[in-house]
């Protein structure tokens, strides 16, 4: 038999057929959930969805951007612009969103990739902060106290009437529905995209620039520009991300749509939690995040305590994470991106 | 409008955002942490001073004289337990404990003191200027400059004439080598973080008397506090004076022309300044 290099495990094979069974039953779900339900689950998806894409910045591209609530919050704005200026559908402006935030996406790179480490960090934030400032400033969008999305652009929303139809819901159900729809969409697709780079060899590549940067460049792999790739897919996504949070609110201002504690402190929060640098760990990651939301509803401040101190005894006596535990014990690898000989039979040894 | 007016207190300014980023500056060139902490930690040592004042009713420089040896404490024990164990050449997990710290710290003096903005009573002092002929400054802003001046005189003397001092720099330089040298990296960091909460102490009073405050202003200040480390440049504690007066009177000049561009115009400033000059003005280490 011939040595064949793979990637493919027995655990690999079998999460693939339950993703699958998993989407078909997300698909159907708004036929029997309630309207509460759906609504959790978007916010669900939707954060998963971040921390996905946040994870594959730092986590394999070893880019700790701090200013990620920039790319949604001009997701968020181009969409409102899209409907407000232009008067286009609220989900047909959804890709503004992640075409505005590619486009804030290069300047920004190019300022803070001349950064390293700590600095990036910081550089990125402050390039949120701007953009945020700026925004505040745009008066047709409401300046600093924000704006809404008019009642007659809500109240038409493409596909909104087949779904109250379908399911036999209110107007404001059907919406819902919609966005759900959507982020399952988004979060599936972010989540294939991100395991088809991690299999192939850009994903590769990756691994060796965040390990080093420098064996890296010297075996030939360009680590500026999988850096710059890196950096504007996750930012177009997040743009995508913001918009289509933003279509479900339908109420924006500054302070929201670029709020650092959202759209990034929740977001490492539930990929440091879940573990760092896996496809797992976002995913279980956003469930204990959402569990203790639920838990700690009620106590206000201390449910943002708890969670910080959760994060630092995760980085102490856990750095990777829970899924990092788990794995350890059992090896288990839900999406294997490991590549393994297989097929090698030993001459004169035992094997 | 009056440009050297506005000149000067963008310069008294900028000492106030020294007197942020002077622990920031300390720690970060000995260590290479960053403790995205640091602007919580600033409030929440305001807090301590305001409380001192408010139940023992001390005078501000006397609570913050009481402050100061415990926010070395908890600096020392922050290192020593926490902190120490998350260093090493991945930046990422001492990154990730201090947002942690910055996010727990936060809504824990939120629960402890609610959301009410405060200030720290500074008597006649809040409002009494000095006459200086061609420009008029305010007692607060002039001697929050001054004390950012003398901070910073005392962190460099400590750093350049004494054993401690060149602990610190053999460990910036290089920890490995310092330590076959008999010094102990973790002992030291330990120490200079301590320190760098004594420098917190300090900066929360003046932010404490010359402005409100409130449990979730923390991360702006920590933002202001880095422009002026990084303009600074790493490891250089002048540079970081130089970094807090740049930031200072950008926003002053922005605040003249409009008042909205204010904070714009800082950090705007310090994008150029990083355009041009990546690593900061007066680098001292390399990274």
């Amino acid at each position: 038999m011939q040595p064949t290099v793979t990637t493919r495990t027995r655990a690999g094979t079998i999460t693939a057929v339950l993703a699958l069974i998993l989407i078909a039953v997300g698909l159907a779900l708004p036929a029997f959930a309630s309207r509460s339900l759906i609504q959790d689950l978007f916010f669900i998806l939707t954060m998963l969805t971040l921390a996905q894409l946040w994870n594959l910045l730092a986590g394999y591209g070893g880019l700790v951007s701090v200013g990620q609530q920039a790319f949604v919050g001009i997701g968020a704005y181009a969409m409102f612009a899209g409907v407000i200026l232009w008067g286009i559908d609220p989900v047909l402006a959804i890709p503004l969103g992640g075409l505005a935030a590619l486009l804030l996406a290069i300047p920004t790179a190019f300022f803070a990739f001349r950064l390293a480490g700590a600095y990036f960090a910081i550089g990125t934030w402050v390039i949120a902060e701007v953009t945020r400032l700026l925004i505040a400033q745009w008066k047709a969008l409401g300046g600093g106290t924000g704006t809404s999305l008019p009642r007659e652009a809500t109240s038409d929303i493409i596909g909104v009437e087949a779904i109250r139809t379908l399911f036999d819901v209110r107007e404001a159900a059907a919406r819902d529905i919609l966005a759900y729809w959507l982020a399952l969409a988004l979060a599936v697709l972010t989540i294939a995209a991100i395991y088809a780079l991690l299999r192939n060899r850009l994903g590769l590549a990756l691994a060796a620039v965040r390990d080093n940067a420098e064996a890296a460049n010297s075996v030939g792999v360009d680590a500026r520009r999988i850096r710059w790739a890196v950096f504007l897919i996750a930012a177009a996504m997040t743009g995508l991300v913001g918009a289509l949070i933003y279509v479900q609110t339908a109420r924006i201002s500054p302070d929201a749509a670029f709020s650092v504690t959202d759209w990034t402190a929740y977001v490492i929060f539930i990929v440091v939690i879940g573990g760092i640098g896996r496809i797992e760990g976002p995913i279980l990651g956003v469930l204990v995040f959402y569990a203790l939301q639920t838990l700690l509803a009620d106590y206000g401040a201390w449910y943002l305590l708890t969670l910080g101190l959760i994060a630092i005894a995760v980085m102490l006596f856990a750095p990777r994470g829970l899924w990092g535990l788990i794995s350890d014990r059992t090896g288990l690898q839900l999406f294997p991106v490991q590549r393994r000989l297989t097929g090698i039979t030993m001459k004169g040894g035992k094997t | 409008m009056n440009w050297l007016d506005i000149l000067v207190q963008g310069v008294l300014l900028g000492g106030l955002y020294a007197l942020f980023a002077a622990g920031l500056s300390l720690v970060f060139g000995i260590m290479r942490l960053v403790n995205l902490a640091h602007g919580d930690l600033i409030i929440f040592a305001a807090f301590a001073i305001l409380l001192a004042v408010s139940t023992l009713g001390l005078n501000p420089f006397l609570a913050a004289l009481l402050a100061a040896p415990l926010m070395f404490a908890l600096g020392w024990a922050l290192q020593r337990f926490v902190l120490n164990r998350v260093l090493g050449k991945d930046i990422l997990p001492p990154l990730l404990v201090t947002f942690g710290l910055s996010v727990a710290l936060q809504n824990g003096l939120l629960e402890a003191f609610s959301a009410d903005t405060r200030r720290i009573p500074a008597g006649p002092l809040e409002s009494a200027s000095l006459d200086l002929g061609i420009v008029t400054v305010g007692w607060m802003p002039l001697l929050t400059f001054l004390s950012a001046v003398l901070v910073i005189l005392a962190l460099n003397r400590i750093f350049y004439a004494t054993a401690l001092g060149r602990a610190f720099r053999a460990t910036s330089d290089d920890p490995v080598t310092a330590s076959l040298m008999g010094i102990d990296p973790k002992g030291i960091f330990a120490i200079a973080t301590g320190l760098a909460m004594v420098v917190v102490t300090v900066a929360a009073l003046y932010l404490g008397m010359r402005a409100n405050f409130d449990p979730s202003i923390g991360p702006a200040r920590l933002i202001y506090a880095f422009e002026a480390v990084i303009i600074g440049g790493l490891g250089s504690l002048w540079g970081t004076l130089a970094g807090g007066i740049i930031i200072g009177v950008a926003q002053s000049l922005g605040a003249a022309i409009n008042p909205e561009w204010q904070i714009l115009a800082g950090h705007i400033a310090f994008l150029v300044v990083l355009l041009i000059r990546p690593r900061g003005l007066f680098p001292r280490a390399v990274d």
